[in-house]
């Protein structure tokens, strides 16, 4: 089933068309991975689905993306668009507030009150995140004062406190060791089963192993898209061939 | 040419060297004023009522604090919001941030005197307020609020993009972002800007003369006149007759700023972890 669909989709800074022409289509419940070299646009791709563009200035976007066939730059409330497409960045980005409260933020943003209720989803995040045993001695600590790899996975458990259905990956292993990394990687091949993930990655071996589809951007553009494990083994673009065997990127 | 042993004594020499020379500048202007200050404190300084003849600073230092609570209610949640704006909300092209920087900052270079001189002119002779604490409080107002802008406007830049980010990808809206996150992470150094401010209160003396006045008495209403602690202290020292009071004055002002600075600092701290913890 197609989640997300994204037609005809040009992005502009000022001047600079930073996405020419997008089609894309993401498939419910599976991984997608965004790869390609930097200043590819695929970050800024990965940031048109929930709108976290229309932080910059002077960006300008025509085209459509489908949310379940709705189109999320037509009536879309970004409140609750961002409720229902969840977003990890590529620094952990932990508030300066407890863990308790920094999984409580997004259920409290979207009117969740009582603190039974909230407890419950604090928990249900954590455990999702599988995080829930490291941090449930210490839910009243300083979140800045847990390890990296802690403080992405609480940013995880942060984004599923609300109950998204897709879940937007920016490199999010990119500032992490490797054993964060693969804990990361296992705990986003788990969670595909509950939602749909987009992931974006500099690390091809990382598609690899954990995404279902891929897609390959180059300047702006989606030069090829479709099963990774098709995508990675007979490429049906010259350039997506050099990009993967190393050639450039 | 020098090694780089030797140039890195010289420049250990000179970090040290410039250390202790201000240290000691600062412990001696301080050494100073308790030795001569400390042996003509009396009982007298702090009587209820000011009198030529125990010219008594109670009723000033209480105007002091008056002054710095007035000055501050007018100029804090002012400057704070200004700050806000043009941090948050205002695009980054737009024409009244601009105006409104160059215009924070021609302000905050400007002499007191002219703030004085403004005052005097405008609360006291045109809006008709008198010289009083109302005068002397709306004047240093409009002198802090540059350095209240500034400071909180530099205490939000430093709050990381991420915050923000992150706030905004959880579907919160502007006005839950900045007072939520972006604020309880900027109240440091929103506070060190607003300590900045009281001890500029504390201190001030010209725009007061000619906007407070100079009665030493606590105020019955908010249109009576006052004269804090330094004008007071100005007002011992120009008559000649009781410097040796003058210099009391002086160490009950530096304990009352030392006093302020540690209490705002403290504060800051609960503020910020209460904040935190609220959420």
């Amino acid at each position: 089933m197609t989640k997300i669909k994204i037609n005809n989709l040009n992005l502009f800074y000022g001047s600079f068309q930073a996405l020419k022409n997008i089609n894309l289509s993401i498939e419910a419940n599976e991984i997608t991975a965004f790869i390609g070299p930097s200043g590819c646009g695929k970050s800024t791709l990965l940031k048109t689905i929930n709108r976290m563009n229309d932080l910059v200035e002077g960006c300008k976007i025509d085209g459509e993306v489908l949310l379940d066939g709705e189109n999320v730059y037509g009536n879309m409330d970004t409140t609750l668009l961002r409720k229902r497409v969840g977003m990890v960045f590529q620094k952990p980005n932990p508030f300066p507030m407890s863990i308790y409260d920094n999984v409580a933020f997004g259920p409290r943003t979207h009117g969740i009150r009582g603190k039974a209720k909230l407890d419950d989803i604090v928990e249900r995040s954590l455990r999702d995140a599988a995080i829930w045993d490291e941090l449930k001695d210490r839910l009243n600590k300083d979140a800045l004062g847990i390890s990296g790899g802690q403080q992405q996975r609480l940013c995880i458990a942060r984004a599923l406190a609300v109950e998204p259905e897709v879940l937007l990956m920016d490199e999010p292993t990119s500032a992490l060791d490797p054993v964060s990394t693969s804990k990361i990687e296992e705990l986003a091949t788990s969670l595909k089963e509950k939602y749909t993930i987009v992931i974006v990655t500099h690390n091809m071996q990382q598609a690899v192993r954990i995404s279902d589809k891929t897609a390959f951007f180059l300047l702006g553009e989606v030069i090829e898209s479709g099963n990774t494990e098709r995508l990675f083994s007979v490429p049906r673009d010259k350039r997506t061939e050099d990009y993967i065997t190393g050639r450039f990127g | 040419m020098i090694s780089q042993k030797k140039e890195a004594v010289l420049i250990k020499i000179l970090v040290y060297s410039g250390t202790i020379l201000t240290l000691a500048i600062l412990v001696s202007v301080a050494g100073y004023i308790l030795f001569k200050g400390i042996p003509n404190l009396s009982y007298k300084l702090f009587e209820w009522k000011y009198t030529t003849e125990n010219v008594s600073l109670l009723p000033a230092l209480i105007n002091t604090l008056l002054m710095t609570f007035l000055s501050l209610l007018f100029a804090a949640p002012l400057g704070i919001f200004a700050a806000v704006y043009l941090v948050e909300y205002a695009r980054k092209d737009n024409r009244l941030v601009k105006l409104v920087r160059i215009t924070a900052e021609t302000l905050s270079g400007i002499p007191s005197i002219i703030y004085g001189l403004f005052g005097l002119l405008f609360f006291v002779t045109a809006l008709k307020l008198r010289m009083s604490l109302l005068s002397g409080a709306l004047t240093l107002s409009i002198m802090i609020l540059p350095l209240i802008i500034r400071t909180t406007e530099e205490a939000l830049i430093a709050v990381p993009v991420e915050y923000r980010e992150g706030s905004y990808g959880l579907g919160a809206g502007r006005l839950r972002t900045v007072f939520k996150v972006v604020m309880p992470s900027a109240t440091p150094g929103i506070l060190a800007g607003i300590i900045l401010s009281i001890g500029r209160i504390v201190g001030e003396t010209a725009a007061l003369i000619y906007t407070a006045g100079t009665v030493a008495e606590v105020p019955g209403s908010l249109f009576d006149s006052v004269r804090t602690l330094s004008v007071h202290m100005y007002a011992l020292s120009s008559e000649g007759f009781y410097i040796k009071e003058a210099y009391a004055t002086a160490v009950i002002l530096l304990v009352i700023v030392a006093g302020i600075n540690i209490l705002s600092a403290n504060v800051a701290k609960r503020i910020g972890r209460r904040m935190n913890d609220k959420n």
